[in-house]
C-alpha cells in the first residue's frame, strides 16, 4: 500500500515537473523510449542545423535502445545564447547533447564576457573538421607566393562577417603574410562575403570546403577566380598538412614558407594555429556535460564510431562533410582538450591583436 | 531549356511527387495559419521524413511548404487583425476593416486569389528569369541596396495619414528600436541596457504583433461584441474573386515588383508587402477607402508576398544565398538531400531547377484553392462574440511570441510593444511607419557601412543608384500629394483639442527615446555611432515637429480617440486591458504557460465573457489540448515557470 501510495506520489511529481524525463529508472545504457535532445545553438537551415540534422537519424539508428534524437534550435548571439543556456541547463543524464561550431569556440578562447559555458565542463564524442580556400581577383595578377609583392602592393577589400568569427584566422594569416587587406565587415554569411567578390567589390575571399567545391571551382575555372592557399589542417600536435579536399592547393604554411623563405614563427603563428584547432580541425562537435556516466560516454562513442565506420558514410556525407576524418571518441576529447587550453600568453597576444587591427575590445 | 522545362512539367505531374506536394502544402497551411510560426517549424516537421527520400519528391514536399507560407497567414491577418508572418503585415492595413464591415469573406476569397495569380506569375519570370538573372542579381551592389531601403522608408510619406510629422517621428522611433542590438560594422552592444536579450534585437514578429494585435485585441474587447460589425457574411467569396479578376494589371504588377525585390539577397520578404501596398495607394485615383476596407489594399500585398518567394528562388538556386528567411530554410534541406545549390545547379541539373520551379506554381494553386474552400468556414468566426474569441487570440499571441527565441523576454517585449501600439492607435500615430523603420533599419545602416567601404562616396554615382533615387524622389512627392487621405488610425474627433497635454506628453515620450539614442551613441566608435546619431536626430526633429503642431493646434496633429469620454470624466478602460495582458505574463512567467493559461481561460470566459462555467471550463479544455498538441507535434518549447525551473 505504501508503496504504491509512494509510486503514485512519484508519479504525480513526475508529470508535476513538467515532462521531464524519468531517467533514473532508465537502465544507463539503454535509451529505449527516450528522447535524447539536441541542442543547436543556430538557427534552421544553418550550416551546423544542417550537419546535426544529418547525424540525429544516425544516432538515433545506432544507440542503444533507438532512442528519438530531436534537433532543438536556440539561437542567438551567434551560438553563445544557446551554449549558455546548455552549460545552465543540461543534466548529467546522457540525454542532452550540444553541437558547438567555431563561433561557440572562438568567444570562449577570447574570455568573451557573455561566455557563461566552459569547454572543461565538457567532453566531445565526435567532431567534424573543415578547410577552407583563399583565393583572389585575377586582376592583381597574382598565381601564387612568388607574386608576394604584388600582392602586398595593392590595397585589397575583404568581405567579412566579424573580426571574431570563422574568419579570424583567416584574417590573421593575412596579418602575418603582411598584406595590406581592409576587411569591410557585416556580411551576413559567407555567402554573401562570395557575392561581393562576384560582384568585383571586394578583391580576396574565403570559402569553406563545401561552398568553395560548389560556388568558386566554376569561377576559377571560368578564370574569374585564382585560388592562393587552403588553410590546411593542423593536427592535434601542431604540424599542419595539406587539405585531403584539396591536395594540390599549398598550405598557408607552405605558402607563407616559399613567400618569405622562413618558416611562420612566433606568438602569432602560435595564435593561428590554435584558432586552426579549435574553429577548423574541431569545427563542429558533438559535447555532453563531462559528469555523464562513463557507460554512456562509452555508448555516444560507440554510436559515432558505427556511423563513421558505415560503408556507405563517405557517399551519404557528400561535399558537405567532405574528405576529412571525423574525429570520435577519446580521440575527439583529446583534441578538444588541447585546442581550448589556450596559452594565456597567446589570449593576450590575441585579444591585443584585436585591438589594434579592428579597434574590437571585450 | 525548352526540353528541360518540359521534362520539369512532366515529373511534377507525376503521382508520387504531386502527393508529397500536396502533403507539403497541408504542412505549409498549417504552419502558415498559426502566427509566428512559419517555414521554420514546417521544417521541423518535414524534416525527418526527407532522410532517404527520393530528392524529387522530396523537393516538391519542401517547395509545397515553403510556398503556400504567405498564402495561409492571410487568415489571422484579415480576420483577427494578427500579421501572421512578416509577408502580410500591410494585409492588416484593409483587410481587417473588411472583416469588421462583415466582408471578411469577400477579403479572403480576394486575397487568395490573389496570392494564386500572384505566384504563378511569380513562377513564369523565374522560369525565363532563371537562365539569365545572374548578371541581374550581380548588378544590384550593397549601395543599390542601401537606395532600396531608402525607397522602402520613403513609403512612409505614404502610409503617414494625415501628419507626416508623426510619419517620420514614428519611422524613427522604429529605426531606434532596430537600432537595439549589436552594430554590423564593429559589433558594439547599442541601446541593450545590458540585457543579454536586446543583444539580438527585438524579433520582428515580436514588434509587429506588438504594435498591431495588442491593441486591436483591446479595441475589441471595449466594443465588446462580434469581430465583424454586421450580422451578413457580405457578399461572400465569388465576390472576392471578382475583385480580383478587375484589377488584373494591379495583380501583375504587384507580382512583378514581388518577384523582383525577392530576387535581391538582403532585402528579404519583410518590406515586398509595404511596397506593394504604397505602389497601389499611388497608382490609384480614389484613395478615399484605404486603410478603411479597399478591397485594392488586400490585392496588392497579398499578390507580391506569394511572387516574392519565387523572386527568392533565384539567389537561392544561383548562388546558394538564400533570399528569404524561409529560403533559408529550403536551402538546409536541399543540402540534406545531397544537393549543393549554387550556378553548378542550374547549369548541370537544369531539369532539377524546373521541377523546382514548376512546384512552385503547382503549390500556390494547390494552397490557394485549399483555403478558398476553407474561407468560406472561417469567415464566420467573425460573427462569433468577441469576448469568446478573445482568450483564444490572446494565447496564440502569446505562443507566437516566445517562439521568437524561446525567452520570457520575449513576452515582456510584446506587451512593451502592445503599450507603444495602444496609445500609437489612441492618439492617431502611424503604426506602420514605426514597423517600416524597424524592418529597414537594418540593412540601411549595414548596406551604407558597405557602400562607402567598398566605394568611398563614388558609390553615389552609380546608375542604379541614381535610377532608385528618382524612383524615390517620386514616390516621396506623390505620397505627399495624396497621402494625406489614407489613414490606419481612424478619423479624429473634434473634441481631441481638449486633451492636448495628454498627446504632447505622449509625443515626449518618442523625443526622450530620441534623445537616449543620441546620448547612447555619443560613447561608440565613430562607425558605431554614425547610424545611431542620424536616427536619433531624424526621431528628435520628427518629435519636436510634432509637438509644434500641437502646441499650434494643427488639426492634422491633434487626434484622441479618447477624448469625448475624458471630457465627460470618464475612463475607456485601455490600461486595464493593457493590465490583463501583463498579468497573464506574469502568470506564465512564474507557474509556466500551460498552467497559466488553464487560470486565464476560465477566469477570463467566466468574469468577463459570462460564460457559463460549463461551457468555459470545454474552451479551457480544448485550448489547452490545442496548444499542447501543436507544441509536442513541432517539437517547440512553451514557457516552463519561475516556480518549477527553481523546484528542478
Amino acid at each position: 500500500m505504501t508503496n504504491l501510495k509512494s509510486l503514485t506520489l512519484r508519479g504525480l511529481l513526475a508529470s508535476a515537473i513538467a515532462l521531464a524525463p524519468l531517467t533514473t529508472t532508465a537502465i544507463a545504457q539503454d535509451f529505449a523510449g527516450e528522447n535524447i535532445e539536441w541542442t543547436i545553438p543556430f538557427g534552421v537551415g544553418g550550416g551546423t542545423d544542417v550537419w546535426a540534422r544529418f547525424f540525429a537519424p544516425q544516432f538515433s539508428e545506432h544507440l542503444p535502445g533507438n532512442p528519438n534524437v530531436v534537433v532543438l534550435n536556440v539561437p542567438g548571439g551567434g551560438s553563445i545564447t544557446g551554449a549558455n543556456q546548455f552549460a545552465m541547463r543540461a543534466e548529467s543524464d546522457g540525454l542532452e547533447i550540444l553541437g558547438t561550431s567555431a563561433s561557440t569556440q572562438f568567444p570562449a578562447i577570447l574570455g568573451d564576457p557573455r561566455v557563461r559555458y566552459d569547454y572543461a565542463d565538457w567532453t566531445a564524442v565526435l567532431a567534424s573538421p573543415v578547410g577552407g580556400v583563399v583565393y583572389i581577383a585575377p586582376s592583381y595578377g597574382v598565381s601564387g607566393p612568388a607574386d608576394i609583392e604584388a600582392l602586398r602592393g595593392a590595397e585589397i577589400r575583404f568581405a567579412a562577417q566579424s573580426a571574431t568569427g570563422l574568419e579570424m584566422p583567416v584574417l590573421l594569416a593575412f596579418a602575418m603574410l603582411d598584406l595590406n587587406i581592409r576587411p569591410v565587415f557585416g556580411m551576413e554569411s559567407r555567402g554573401a562575403g562570395r557575392l561581393a567578390f562576384e560582384r568585383g567589390e571586394s578583391g580576396i575571399d574565403f570559402q569553406t570546403t563545401p561552398a568553395y567545391l560548389s560556388s568558386v571551382v566554376p569561377l576559377v575555372e571560368a578564370g574569374n577566380a585564382v585560388p592562393l592557399f587552403a588553410l590546411g589542417v593542423v593536427n592535434a600536435d601542431g604540424s599542419v598538412s595539406r587539405d585531403p579536399s584539396f591536395p594540390d592547393l599549398p598550405t598557408f604554411v607552405e605558402f607563407f614558407e616559399q613567400a618569405t623563405g622562413a618558416a611562420p614563427e612566433g606568438e602569432a603563428f602560435d595564435a593561428w594555429r590554435s584558432l586552426m584547432l579549435a574553429g577548423f580541425s574541431l569545427q563542429k562537435m558533438v559535447v555532453l556535460p563531462r559528469d555523464v556516466p562513463a557507460e554512456i560516454i562509452a555508448a555516444y562513442t560507440a554510436a559515432a564510431q558505427a556511423i563513421v565506420d558505415a560503408p556507405d558514410f563517405r557517399e551519404r556525407a557528400g561535399e558537405e562533410l567532405g574528405a576529412y576524418t571525423q574525429l570520435v571518441g577519446a580521440e575527439a576529447d583529446a583534441a578538444l582538450t588541447e585546442a581550448l587550453q589556450i596559452d594565456p600568453a597567446v589570449r593576450d597576444y590575441l585579444v591585443t591583436w584585436l585591438r589594434d587591427a579592428f579597434n574590437v575590445s571585450f | 531549356m525548352l526540353d528541360a522545362a518540359l521534362l520539369a512539367l512532366g515529373q511534377v505531374f507525376t503521382g508520387a511527387h504531386l502527393g508529397f506536394l500536396v502533403i507539403g502544402v497541408f504542412v505549409g497551411l498549417a504552419v502558415g495559419i498559426m502566427p509566428g510560426l512559419g517555414g521554420i517549424a514546417g521544417m521541423s516537421i518535414l524534416l525527418p521524413f526527407l532522410y532517404g527520400m527520393d530528392p524529387t519528391s522530396a523537393l516538391g514536399m519542401l517547395i509545397g511548404m515553403v510556398a503556400v507560407i504567405p498564402t495561409g497567414d492571410t487568415f489571422t491577418s484579415v480576420m483577427m487583425g494578427i500579421p501572421g508572418s512578416s509577408a502580410s503585415q500591410a494585409t492588416v492595413l484593409d483587410g481587417f476593416p473588411l472583416a469588421k464591415r462583415g466582408e471578411a469573406a469577400r477579403a479572403l476569397s480576394a486575397a487568395f486569389a490573389s496570392s494564386l495569380f500572384g505566384g504563378v506569375i511569380g513562377a513564369l519570370v523565374l522560369s525565363v528569369a532563371i537562365v539569365m538573372a545572374r548578371p541581374l542579381v550581380l548588378s544590384f551592389s550593397s549601395a543599390e541596396l542601401f537606395m532600396l531601403t531608402l525607397f522602402g522608408l520613403s513609403m512612409v510619406a505614404v502610409l503617414s495619414g494625415r501628419s507626416l510629422a508623426k510619419g517620420i517621428a514614428a519611422a524613427g522611433l522604429g529605426l531606434i528600436v532596430g537600432v537595439i542590438g549589436t552594430a554590423p560594422a564593429t559589433g558594439e552592444p547599442r541601446l541593450t541596457l545590458g540585457i543579454d536579450y536586446l543583444y539580438d534585437g527585438i524579433p520582428l514578429v515580436v514588434v509587429a504583433m506588438g504594435l498591431f494585435a495588442i491593441p486591436e485585441i483591446i479595441d475589441l474587447l471595449k466594443r465588446g461584441n462580434a469581430i465583424s460589425e454586421t450580422t451578413g457574411l457580405g457578399g461572400g467569396w465569388g465576390r472576392g474573386l471578382r475583385d480580383v479578376l478587375r484589377h488584373p494589371w494591379l495583380v501583375t504588377r504587384c507580382a512583378g515588383l514581388g518577384c523582383v525585390i525577392g530576387a535581391l539577397p538582403g532585402l528579404g520578404g519583410a518590406v515586398v508587402d509595404w511596397i506593394a501596398y504604397s505602389h497601389a495607394v499611388q497608382t490609384s485615383r480614389d484613395k478615399s477607402q484605404y486603410g478603411k476596407g479597399d478591397i485594392r489594399g488586400v490585392i496588392a500585398p497579398e499578390s507580391a508576398n506569394n511572387a516574392c518567394q519565387g523572386g527568392a528562388l533565384v539567389p537561392t538556386l544561383l548562388f546558394g544565398v538564400p533570399g528569404s528567411g524561409s529560403m533559408a530554410v529550403f536551402l538546409g534541406g536541399m543540402v540534406l538531400l545531397g544537393i549543393q545549390p549554387g550556378i553548378t545547379l542550374v547549369q548541370t541539373r537544369l531539369d532539377l531547377t524546373y521541377t523546382i520551379i514548376w512546384s512552385l506554381a503547382l503549390a500556390n494553386i494547390v494552397g490557394a484553392g485549399l483555403c478558398v474552400l476553407l474561407a468560406r468556414y472561417v469567415a464566420r468566426l467573425t460573427q462569433i462574440r468577441f469576448v469568446y474569441l478573445a482568450p483564444f487570440m490572446i494565447m496564440i499571441t502569446m505562443f507566437a511570441a516566445f517562439q521568437a527565441t524561446r525567452s520570457i523576454a520575449d513576452l515582456v517585449a510584446l506587451v512593451v510593444m502592445g503599450a507603444v501600439g495602444l496609445y500609437m492607435r489612441r492618439f492617431g500615430w502611424p503604426r506602420p511607419a514605426l514597423l517600416i523603420g524597424f524592418v529597414l533599419a537594418p540593412g540601411a545602416e549595414g548596406y551604407l557601412y558597405q557602400a562607402v567601404q567598398f566605394y568611398d562616396w563614388d558609390w553615389i554615382w552609380r546608375p542604379g543608384v541614381l535610377i532608385i533615387a528618382a524612383i524615390t524622389v517620386a514616390s516621396v512627392v506623390l505620397g505627399l500629394r495624396y497621402g494625406a487621405d489614407i489613414s490606419s488610425e481612424g478619423e479624429t474627433d473634434p473634441a481631441a483639442a481638449a486633451t492636448r497635454p495628454r498627446q504632447m506628453a505622449f509625443t515626449a515620450l518618442f523625443l526622450g527615446a530620441a534623445l537616449a539614442c543620441v546620448v547612447s551613441a555619443l560613447g561608440l566608435s565613430f562607425l558605431g555611432q554614425v547610424f545611431p546619431l542620424t536616427v536619433g536626430l531624424l526621431a528628435g526633429g520628427g518629435a519636436v515637429w510634432v509637438l509644434a503642431h500641437l502646441a499650434l493646434g494643427r488639426a492634422s496633429a491633434l487626434h484622441d480617440d479618447d477624448a469625448a469620454l475624458a471630457i465627460a470624466g470618464r475612463w475607456s478602460g485601455r490600461e486595464l486591458y493593457l493590465a490583463l495582458f501583463v498579468g497573464v505574463v506574469a502568470a506564465i512567467w512564474l507557474i509556466g504557460f500551460l498552467p497559466a493559461m488553464a487560470l486565464f481561460f476560465p477566469l477570463f470566459l467566466i468574469l468577463i465573457g459570462k460564460a457559463p462555467v460549463i461551457r468555459a471550463l470545454i474552451l479551457t479544455a480544448s485550448a489547452l489540448a490545442f496548444i499542447y498538441g501543436i507544441t509536442t507535434a513541432m517539437s517547440l518549447r512553451l514557457p516552463e515557470g519561475l516556480i518549477l525551473a527553481t523546484l528542478t
